[in-house]
């Protein structure tokens, strides 16, 4: 999930007697699945609470291009360079896409990008984690990817018709990605030497918890969850999709020949799910309040690309404007 | 010299200067002025990772040594490299990455367009669809000198400082040597004084629209890159491209 802690600035759930008799009308047009659309009438909250989730989603994006980028100077060979490059570039469309959906909501891009750099707005918490091999890129692509696309599947009914239809064009091309990662563990665990097999388990060690944390805290400790689920802008809790994506999951990992470092996991006969261990919650809270091993340097980074591209945006700018003023 | 031993070191040249020029644009992302130049300049390290496999292949298969475009790209050291020299120098500022994509472009539109004429068919068709592909760039490219150059007193100090500084590289492209002259007569490879006009004709106007000085054209210009003799700057570049190969001889990925 691109987006693990949105505030909805709402403490309780109104039921509808409570509701004015606009708030009334627009409950009931998502009671009955209808899309809300840039210009109906919603309320405040919802907007807020969207607006925060898009730029979440989006700079997520953006951020994540850090850590496979890491990796695209040294692509082992030209077709492996060529995906991770159309994966990256693919990324860098999707930031656009949720940027543009989030400016239909009356937001601004730049003021939001400034809110990234500021550190007042977040993205994903995975993104803090950094790229230690090119194993990385396949579990990166598997995983991360992977667990980004059970949660945007289900996003792509969210209430908001612009952001449900980002999904829609975004998942497409996540699956590709996914398939690809999964490709590059593959060929590693089937065809390649004792040391790149141990490169992607390692890499499996590393990424396997930050995975699982993307999908966000319990639901028992998710306090903005009833609101989202009520307005659907959520249309599954953190730990329905968290258990979705450990139930999908587990087989291709068992197809790798791999393991992951849960010594609780195990199928759950009754249940019908696989059982998992307990998720170190306080380093969750730690990487989400910037003490992760890469925070500093991923919005240092974004920073310095930024200021450093100034010039050329206003240079941009003024060549457009005096082109503008000629033609007028 | 043989043809064959000519044509092979010919599609060297042009695989190794998409490619060596593809790693340097990489270099770039995540760190874009703003996110539509991401994703332009992702799209071109694209189409030149692209067009440098198609080159190299061909070049492989030349040699008959069993080599692939992968053997090619990252188990030659930098003396057996044929890339131009322009191609390999460093991105600096956004100016500088432009003035170096930018002179590229003109020349490598022109070239491409010439050898979709090229009697050697595989090369005719590799040529025309590389062109779609370089045709934008060179739009983009000239475009972004234009804008540069004509928009803030800062912009066109640092573009015009650009295209100052990367001048002296440029002309090693227009210049043959035995192998190019060999194929030209051969109808292979077009006359490098046909394409030297043309480049030279859309500089100047270019650089003419964005209120640029245009460099004298018969100022003293560095060679080397085709004859394997680079600058300091193409050791450093394959280190960190051949890294995973060199230390992983036997691995597949």
């Amino acid at each position: 999930m691109y987006a693990q802690l949105v505030d909805t600035g709402v403490k309780r759930v109104k039921t509808l007697n409570e509701m004015s008799p606009e708030e009334r009308h627009f409950q009931e047009k998502i009671d009955a699945d209808i899309k809300i659309e840039a210009k109906n009438w919603m309320p405040e909250a919802y907007r807020r609470t969207l607006i925060r989730q898009m730029s979440q989603h989006a700079h997520s994006e953006i951020v994540g291009m850090l850590p496979e980028k890491n990796w695209l100077t040294r692509a082992p060979n030209l077709k492996r360079k060529l995906q991770l490059l159309a994966k990256i570039q693919d990324e860098a469309g999707h930031g656009l896409y949720l940027y543009s959906a989030m400016e239909t909501l009356g937001a601004n891009r730049d003021e939001e990008l400034e809110k990234l750099h500021s550190g007042e707005v977040k993205y994903s918490s995975i993104f803090n984690y950094p790229s230690r091999s090119w194993a990385d890129m396949g579990t990166i692509g598997w995983l991360v990817d992977g667990a980004a696309i059970v949660n945007q599947v289900v996003l792509q009914r969210t209430s908001y018709g612009p952001y449900s239809r980002a999904m829609i064009r975004i998942c497409k091309e996540e699956s590709f990605h996914q398939r690809q990662g999964y490709q590059i563990l593959l060929e590693m665990m089937r065809n390649g030497t004792d040391e790149q097999k141990a490169m992607v388990q390692d890499s499996i060690n590393r990424f396997w918890w930050p995975a699982l944390m993307m999908f966000g805290p319990h639901d028992t400790d998710s306090p903005n969850s009833a609101q989202s689920m009520q307005w659907k802008v959520k249309r599954m809790s953190n730990d329905d999709l968290r258990q979705r994506f450990i139930d999908q999951t587990i087989p291709q990992l068992e197809l790798l020949g791999c393991t992951v470092p849960d010594p609780d996991l195990k199928w759950n006969e009754e249940r019908g799910h696989y059982d998992f261990g307990s998720i170190d919650w306080s380093e969750f809270y730690s990487v989400l309040k910037g003490n992760g091993p890469c925070n500093k340097d991923r919005l240092k980074t974004r920073r310095n690309a930024y200021a450093n591209g100034a010039w050329v945006r206003e240079a941009a700018k003024a060549y457009a404007d005096k082109h503008k003023q000629a033609a007028a | 010299m043989t043809t064959q031993h000519a044509l092979t070191e010919y599609l060297l040249r042009l695989g190794d200067s998409d490619i060596i020029l593809a790693q340097r644009l990489c270099e770039w992302v995540g760190n874009a002025p703003a996110l539509e130049e991401e994703m332009a300049l992702g799209n071109v390290a694209l189409d030149l990772i692209g067009q440098a496999r198609s080159w190299l292949e061909y070049a492989a298969e030349l040699q008959g040594e069993g080599r692939s475009a992968d053997d090619l790209s990252f188990r030659r050291n930098e003396r057996e490299y044929r890339n131009l020299l322009i191609t390999e120098q460093a991105n600096g500022n956004y100016a500088d990455t432009l003035a170096r994509q930018y002179l590229f472009d003109a020349w490598h539109y022109y070239l491409l367009q010439a050898l979709c004429d090229s009697k050697d068919a595989r090369i005719a068709a590799i040529a025309a669809k590389a062109l779609k592909e370089v045709t934008y760039h060179l739009r983009r490219s000239s475009a972004w000198i234009k804008r540069l150059g004509d928009g803030t007193d800062e912009s066109h100090q640092n573009m015009q400082q650009a295209i100052d500084d990367i001048w002296t590289y440029s002309g090693e492209m227009l210049m043959a040597d035995d192998i190019d002259n060999l194929l030209v007569e051969a109808g292979i490879a077009p006359d490098s004084a046909a394409i030297k006009a043309q480049w030279q004709a859309h500089v100047s106007a270019t650089l003419k629209e964005a209120t640029l000085d245009c460099p004298p054209m018969d100022s003293y210009m560095q060679q080397g890159g085709k004859q394997g003799l680079h600058t300091e700057q193409l050791g450093y570049l394959l280190a960190e491209m051949q890294f995973l190969p060199r230390a992983y001889p036997d691995a597949v990925w």
